[in-house]
């Protein structure tokens, strides 16, 4: 076989799935974002950018994708902060046995449902459960519990997403050679110097990767807030939800649905050119 | 090299010639006899006719598979006959959703003499507009009931008897209230005191009030289940809820649960069986509506579950006198209290879906 029909034997599979089940029902919904209705039975419809203007005209909307921008960093954050410091002891300071425990207790959740793990959720931060009861017993009844408010959406979103955290930043610390840091020591670098100096700078594509993995789907997650989140849990991934779901105004959860994924693609180039900068421009 | 090769060409062989002759052996394609026959069902969860022992009465009558599908909202219910047609037998929209559901021609007329309920319902339930169309029937009136205020009698043991109360800041974050856009409009109007509730002509005025809601709101709820949970766990301690579903959760469940129509009025919505466009097996749909209507099927439902009013009055009579339906319902004073649920135009709907959704928007 020729390298070329080899590449297209390797390549064809995943590309074509990923252009009949991907791109094509993509290119429709862009399609029906700058439809009037929902070209359905005997109905009127025209091309509009109504279901855009929309989207300026009230101001909540606006509002929401902020809402939902915070919601993703908060969430962003929240796995860095818990996730590099546990991959660096993955890496860097376990090994064999227990290396694979701390890694298997990090994978166990992601293999259960993410609904199973939000009704747990709910078990434990309810009014009545576990965390309550517990302060109760040692004499606080006066606790209210923070189920159904903001902070419950983000402590679910990070739940659920740390396991992308810690394993890319994981394989980017795992690959740092450990005669570097020797080096680092040997011309007196101080632990805290070489952290700053050495480790950080070369781990930020794996840290990079972990953020784009994270903040992207938390942007726009539905589940999370209505479960967790109660009245607090309206956001522009609630209110697309409900255009396709509840109200059958596809076109108005296409628009909104595009505007958000033009949002992630300027804050994507604008971060990878930090990054890029950070690259060629060392401390 | 040569022997492992030879190895594998073999296998390959014999794998593909077992193969090959193993086909012969797979039953051929089903014979039309043969095939069970479904029955396609999309109605509410829990709403009687996904009772387990319903379901196997009616598929031993009939040698049919009773397969179901669930909805947590009308509009969801329309997007599914959309999206899905030739795939649902049966459905039970509300009569309100029947004259949108024909506008994008998603129902078949009913031939009403091939009913043995038909001719039990009285003239008020045969003659609704809504089910309406052209001369012909496209919906069975079913059951009928309220969507009004309920409290936990162990909270509230001196009970409640004003809708007003799910805003009194004395219950800040104790109610349990629908995320449905159309109730939540219908609910303010009644509270605020806005005539015609189903039709409120002022909707800022129903923005308002749904705002001075939210401090008390513990949470939204979309199903029967998710209000239950709420409930039982000690979540909410009142709000609003369907009169067929506080009846389950107070037979069923055993929750402390009370269901009263409030002085300012509640919702009042009638439910009726239509059949889809396309459904493939419309004699077994017309059985279905008839069994489902029957005394045998709706008291025995009402008596273990929960349900609400029927619209035949056979069954009603055969009600027990001290059921949930016949104590909260007796008084024929509550249906004049009851804001019904309309046919509401698109363009007001979209005003109401998008009035809830910056409501809720706020609430944070």
């Amino acid at each position: 076989m020729n390298p070329r029909a080899t590449l297209t034997a390797l390549l064809a599979p995943a590309y074509l799935w990923l252009l009949l089940f991907g791109f094509v029902p993509l290119g429709i919904m862009l399609y029906f974002s700058f439809l009037s209705d929902v070209p359905l039975g005997n109905r009127e419809v025209y091309f509009t950018w109504e279901n855009y203007g929309r989207f300026f005209s009230r101001g909540f909307y606006s509002q929401l994708t902020l809402d939902s921008l915070l919601m993703g960093l908060y969430t962003t954050l929240g796995c860095l902060l818990l996730g590099y410091p546990l991959a660096y002891a993955l890496a860097k300071s376990v090994s064999g046995r227990w290396q694979t425990a701390l890694f298997l207790l990090v994978i166990v959740p992601f293999w259960s449902s993410s609904l199973v793990r939000l009704y747990a959720w709910i078990v434990v931060l309810g009014k009545g459960g576990i965390i309550n009861y517990t302060l109760g017993l040692l004499g606080w009844t006066g606790a209210t519990s923070i189920l159904f408010t903001y902070p419950a959406i983000i402590l679910g979103l990070v739940h659920a997403y740390l396991p992308y955290m810690v394993l890319t930043i994981y394989v980017a610390l795992d690959r740092i050679d450990d005669r570097l840091l020797e080096a680092a020591a040997s011309l007196g670098a101080r632990p805290w110097r070489t952290f700053w100096r050495v480790i950080l700078p070369l781990s930020l594509p794996g840290v990079l990767s972990g953020v784009i993995l994270v903040f992207i789907p938390a942007i726009g997650s539905f589940v999370e807030p209505r479960l967790l989140g109660g009245p607090a849990g309206t956001l522009l991934g609630t209110v697309i939800e409900d255009q396709f779901v509840q109200v059958f105004n596809w076109p108005l959860g296409a628009a909104l649905s595009f505007i958000l994924l033009l949002i992630v693609i300027v804050i994507m180039l604008a971060a990878s050119r930090l990054l890029f900068r950070t690259r060629t421009n060392p401390l | 090299m040569y022997r492992p090769f030879v190895t594998a060409l073999t296998l390959t062989v014999v794998l593909v010639l077992t193969a090959c002759t193993g086909m012969p052996i797979q039953p051929a394609a089903p014979a039309t006899e043969t095939t069970p026959t479904t029955l396609h069902v999309l109605n509410w969860q829990g709403y009687g006719s996904d009772e387990p022992w319903a379901i196997e009465q009616f598929e031993q009558l009939h040698n049919v598979e009773i397969v179901h599908d669930y909805f947590n909202s009308e509009d969801e219910l329309l997007t599914k006959l959309r999206t899905s047609p030739g795939t649902y037998d049966v459905v039970l929209p509300n009569i309100a959703y029947i004259p949108p559901a024909l506008a994008d021609d998603l129902l078949q007329p009913i031939d009403v003499t091939q009913l043995a309920v038909w001719e039990q319902l009285p003239d008020s339930f045969q003659t609704l507009p809504e089910i309406q169309h052209g001369g012909a029937i496209y919906g069975v009136p079913w059951a009928w009931g309220a969507t009004s205020l309920v409290y936990n009698t162990e909270t509230f043991p001196d009970g409640l008897t004003s809708l007003n109360a799910l805003w009194d800041p004395q219950y800040a974050g104790q109610v349990g209230f629908e995320d449905n856009y159309e109730d939540a409009v219908i609910f303010a109007a009644l509270a605020a005191g806005i005539e015609p509730a189903n039709q409120p002509p002022d909707l800022e005025a129903i923005r308002t009030k749904l705002t001075e809601l939210a401090p008390n709101v513990r949470a939204l709820w979309q199903s029967e289940d998710e209000f239950n949970r709420l409930f039982s766990s000690g979540e909410i301690t009142l709000g609003v809820y369907w009169s067929g579903s506080t009846a389950r959760a107070r037979n069923q469940f055993d929750l402390p649960i009370a269901f009263v129509i409030p002085e300012e009025g509640a919702i009042g919505w009638t439910d009726a069986w239509a059949i889809p466009k396309d459904a493939p097996n419309v004699p077994l749909a017309l059985a279905w509506i008839d069994f489902m209507s029957s005394p045998e099927f709706y008291v025995r439902w009402d008596s273990t579950a929960g349900a609400p009013v029927p619209a035949n009055p056979q069954v009603l009579a055969q009600m027990a006198e001290d059921s949930f339906t016949r104590t909260v319902f007796g008084d024929p004073a509550v249906t004049e209290k009851l804001a019904f649920i309309t046919n509401t135009p698109a363009a007001t709907r979209e005003a109401w879906v998008e009035l809830w959704q910056e409501v809720k928007a706020e609430m944070k």
